[in-house]
């Protein structure tokens, strides 16, 4: 038994602290955090108010047919913003095509049948490319990616594929196809990171019981896991589809900027991202940058509807409220 | 009614005949969480220099009660209550009482140890008494910090590796930090929650030990679902059951001659 | 038996698939900073840190200019935004129940999924616009608006790791709420609340798009926030469009550059993350 000296006597009536004492310590705390808490929804609607109040002039000038129009003539101040809106589906869409395989591809097998030691630093590096600034993405893609789909890849389809409208006509470098492949590779860390969560998040038992049932271990995943996993999945494809339609340097840079809507993919394109970025700084009739405004505010909403979205299904799967139903 | 044949060791005699100061006192306290009751109307006395402790079957409010006593209740979700707590004869409940005064006079260990990770053994230990003291504080701290390690029986075990993180000491040595920490500002009642459910029998048996000496210069009050411990280790024994205050007296009077059928139920192991 | 077999092999060859997945996805990342470096790395001398641009048509030259420009701006978009995510985090952790945690959290996912180019107009028609000269001051607006919904979910997340039993050790010794906060639980998790905000620095330090019409770009060195400057970013932009060969040579070492900041950055935070105290229970 450790030697210890006794305890003093009992501090007995002493002089007790006084049990009231004001204290505003935690209100001023309370204060400084709430005031912080309440600044982001108020920049939030700020933004939206200063988007709207700049884009006010084309709104009423133009109204809903903005969107249908398709005439883009800062000369005649005319502005309609179709080629934009189907520029930036196109290419977003185009990029999921390529984007949403690979990234399964890559879940999937992280998740399921990479050793132990491979699944970490192959997760870190795949999500290093979601750290590579866009521009970085931009130079690259001019310099390296363009020269190559212009080589190899682009005459290759046409041969292949060109009784398609999509790969007929001209080829151009900078085009829809060059900017939706740069995306893919930009949107593929985001969709991959949040499958593979999704993934993680399906109970061994899911897969145990599929295995026990004498299926192979491909069939497991596609029978009892993927589909357990699948409303997140989806979940993880709208999330990529919003970085992809807001993404903004790397497809100006490769996409040929040009306010015309094309069947072929190979000419080049616009996007509304790519037009905001490319004459916001130069415009100067006040309905021209009213315009730009007013493509940036539907850009906004559209996006949000697509996180918003996005995120309600990532949540259901991690509540597990979809349980197995869906298989 | 016949006298219960208890299942282990009768404890002593401990109680002193001379009477004791009351420090601590309910009066028809009830503590709710939002509609519901977790205790009814309990009034009760807890004398100075003595060890308390409250039993009873899991969910049977005990815990509720200890919380009551230092204003932790009302930290919960919907944590209200009606009645009185009175220290040293003033309302603690009263409106302008500031609960943080409070809890320096009412100090609290856990069930879980729980060391501040980001602070040495030493900080851990001063941690009560830089609360709001400032630079006063810092004098005689160094005495302060060494009379609490050894009142919690742990100064020759951290004594030369008071600068290191307190999670490199073993539960039991944790919880006995706990305790350090707690009595370093001299509260005058230490209210101990299940201190050794997470401890290994040694680790229970020095705290128990602990107890007998603390209660020298502290009022204890101590919730426990292990009978033999409060048999071991307090002067006065308070039994509740589903949210009521059933039974109290002296320990030995609760172990060998209970009045009412459910303490002795309890205490001969029929349920709980 | 035949099916089996078939079966086993549909199996091994899907797997094989998903394999060849990873390879592909991983060469454009090999692909990215081989070229960055083969085609960067030459020409990171002394002048290129320490000169200015020179003039068109001549060679040589540095970004001297670029790296005190992001420098500046980013440093006070993170004097602006860091604080403001981090105070907004520990709200949200510390009082999740109430509705502006609800609605805090909320907006700050939906400012997470905004594109940066329309932070980039807002920042141009509140501040830009009014003033009537693009201005550093707004670049770095829009970095911080950028910077809060990141810092403030991090934050968050990390708070709530923080076990219930050490925030009602601190009350129970007497603490205020507020010192409870910031000494023990925020405290506790400082490390990741570090992390997360040299992620945060790290992911706005390569934004271009938000400085397009709001710092500008220049071609002199500047100090002057109320004035347009360069970034790292803009410079990379603006040399890989451009028609010279001598610009696309700064472009690749410009953008190693920038790469190379943004890996330091994040390397950073995860050693922070590494801290002598560990969360426990």
């Amino acid at each position: 038994m450790a030697t210890s000296t006794l305890p003093e006597r009992a501090p007995a009536p002493a002089p007790a602290l006084p049990l009231q004492q004001r204290h505003v310590g935690d209100r001023v705390f309370r204060l400084l955090l709430t005031l912080a808490a309440v600044a982001v929804p108020v920049l939030l609607a700020f933004l939206v108010l200063e988007l709207w109040l700049g884009s006010r002039a084309a709104i009423e000038r133009f109204g809903f047919d903005f969107v249908t129009s398709s005439t883009w003539d800062p000369v005649a101040e005319r502005f309609g913003a179709l080629p934009l809106v189907v520029g930036t589906l196109v290419s977003s869409f185009l990029a999921l095509l390529i984007a949403v395989p690979l990234s399964l591809g890559v879940a999937i097998f992280l998740t399921e049948f990479a050793p132990g030691w491979l699944r970490q630093p192959v997760a870190f590096l795949i999500e290093l490319l979601a750290a590579i600034p866009s521009v970085v993405y931009g130079l690259w893609g001019i310099f390296v990616l363009v020269p190559f789909l212009l080589r190899w890849v682009f005459p290759v389809l046409q041969d292949w594929l060109g009784f398609l409208p999509f790969f007929q006509g001209t080829i151009y470098g900078p085009s829809m196809f060059s900017a939706s492949v740069i995306l893919a590779i930009m949107v593929m860390p985001y969709v991959m990171s949040v499958s593979r969560e999704v993934l993680l998040a399906v109970p061994p038992s899911q897969r145990e019981a599929a295995l026990a049932l004498g299926a192979t271990r491909w069939e497991a995943v596609m029978t009892a896991v993927v589909p357990y996993a699948r409303s997140g999945i989806v979940g993880a494809v709208i999330l990529g589809l919003g970085r992809a339609l807001g993404e903004t340097m790397a497809v100006t840079m490769l996409i040929g900027n040009r306010h015309d809507i094309s069947a072929s993919l190979f000419a080049p394109g616009y996007t509304m991202a790519a037009a905001i970025a490319n004459e916001f700084a130069e415009a100067v009739a006040d309905i021209h940058l009213a315009a730009l405004s007013y493509v940036a505010l539907l850009l906004f909403l559209v996006t949000v509807v697509v996180n918003a979205l996005a995120r309600l299904l990532i949540w259901r799967v991690a509540r597990g409220v979809e349980g197995g139903r869906g298989a | 009614m016949t006298a219960v044949a208890p299942a282990f060791r009768i404890p002593p005699a401990t109680t002193p005949a001379t009477p004791s100061r009351t420090v601590l006192e309910t009066e028809r306290l009830t503590a709710m969480y939002g509609k519901v009751t977790a205790l009814a109307n309990v009034s009760l006395r807890f004398d100075a220099n003595r060890v308390h402790a409250l039993i009873g079957p899991s969910g049977c409010g005990k815990s509720t009660f200890l919380r009551t006593l230092n204003r932790m209740h009302e930290l919960a979700e919907g944590g209200w209550i009606t009645g009185r707590v009175l220290l040293d004869g003033e309302d603690v409940y009263a409106p302008r009482v500031n609960p943080m005064q409070l809890r320096k006079r009412v100090g609290m260990v856990f069930q879980k140890p729980t060391p501040f990770p980001t602070m040495s053994i030493y900080d851990n230990v001063a941690a009560g008494l830089r609360v709001d003291r400032g630079r006063a504080a810092r004098v005689g701290l160094d005495e302060t910090v060494e009379r609490a390690l050894r009142s919690a029986a742990l100064w020759d075990e951290v004594k030369d590796r008071l600068r290191t993180s307190a999670l490199g000491l073993s539960g039991g040595q944790q919880q006995r930090l706990c305790i350090a920490r707690t009595i370093a500002p001299r509260p005058e009642v230490i209210l101990l929650d299940e201190p050794t459910a997470s401890l290994d029998p040694l680790g229970t048996q020095r705290i128990e030990e602990l107890l007998f000496r603390l209660k020298e210069a502290f009022t204890i009050v101590i919730v426990t679902h292990n009978l033999q411990q409060a048999a071991r280790v307090s002067d006065t024994t308070t039994f509740f059951y589903l949210g009521q205050m059933v039974e109290t007296g002296p320990t030995r009077q609760i172990y060998t001659a209970p009045t009412e059928a459910r303490t002795e139920a309890y205490i001969t192991g029929r349920f709980g | 038996m035949n099916r089996r077999i078939w079966r086993r092999t549909r199996s091994g060859l899907m797997v094989g698939l998903v394999g060849l997945a990873v390879v592909l996805a991983l060469v454009p990342l090999g692909l990215i900073l081989g070229h960055l470096l083969v085609k960067g790395a030459g020409s990171l001398d002394w002048a290129f840190f320490t000169r200015g641009p020179a003039p068109t048509g001549v060679e040589g030259g540095g970004v001297v200019h670029a790296i005190v420009g992001t420098l500046i701006i980013v440093g006070v978009a993170s004097l602006m935004g860091l604080p403001v995510g981090i105070a907004a985090g520990i709200y949200c952790a510390e009082y999740p129940g109430t509705r502006l945690a609800t609605a805090t959290r909320f907006v700050a996912d939906v400012m997470n999924g905004t594109p940066s180019i329309v932070v980039g107009v807002f920042a141009w028609t509140w501040i830009v616009a009014p003033q009537k000269h693009f201005s550093a001051f707004a670049g770095s607006v829009a970095l911080a608006f950028l910077m809060v919904p990141m810092v403030l979910r991090t934050t968050e997340e990390m708070i709530k790791l923080v076990p219930h039993s050490l925030r009602e050790a601190a009350l129970a010794l007497g603490y205020p709420r507020w010192r409870t906060s910031l000494a023990v639980v925020v405290r506790t998790t400082l490390p990741g609340i570090v992390t997360g905000s040299l992620l945060a620095v790290a992911r706005i330090a390569g934004e271009t798009a938000p400085l397009l019409f709001t710092a500008l770009g220049s071609q002199f060195l500047s100090t002057r926030i109320d004035q347009p400057m360069a970034a790292l970013p803009l410079v990379v932009f603006n040399y890989a469009i451009g028609p010279f060969e001598e610009w696309h040579r700064l472009a690749w070492a410009t953008a190693l550059v920038l790469i190379l900041v943004v890996l330091v950055l994040s390397v950073a935070a995860r050693i922070a993350t590494r801290g002598r105290f560990t969360l426990r229970g």
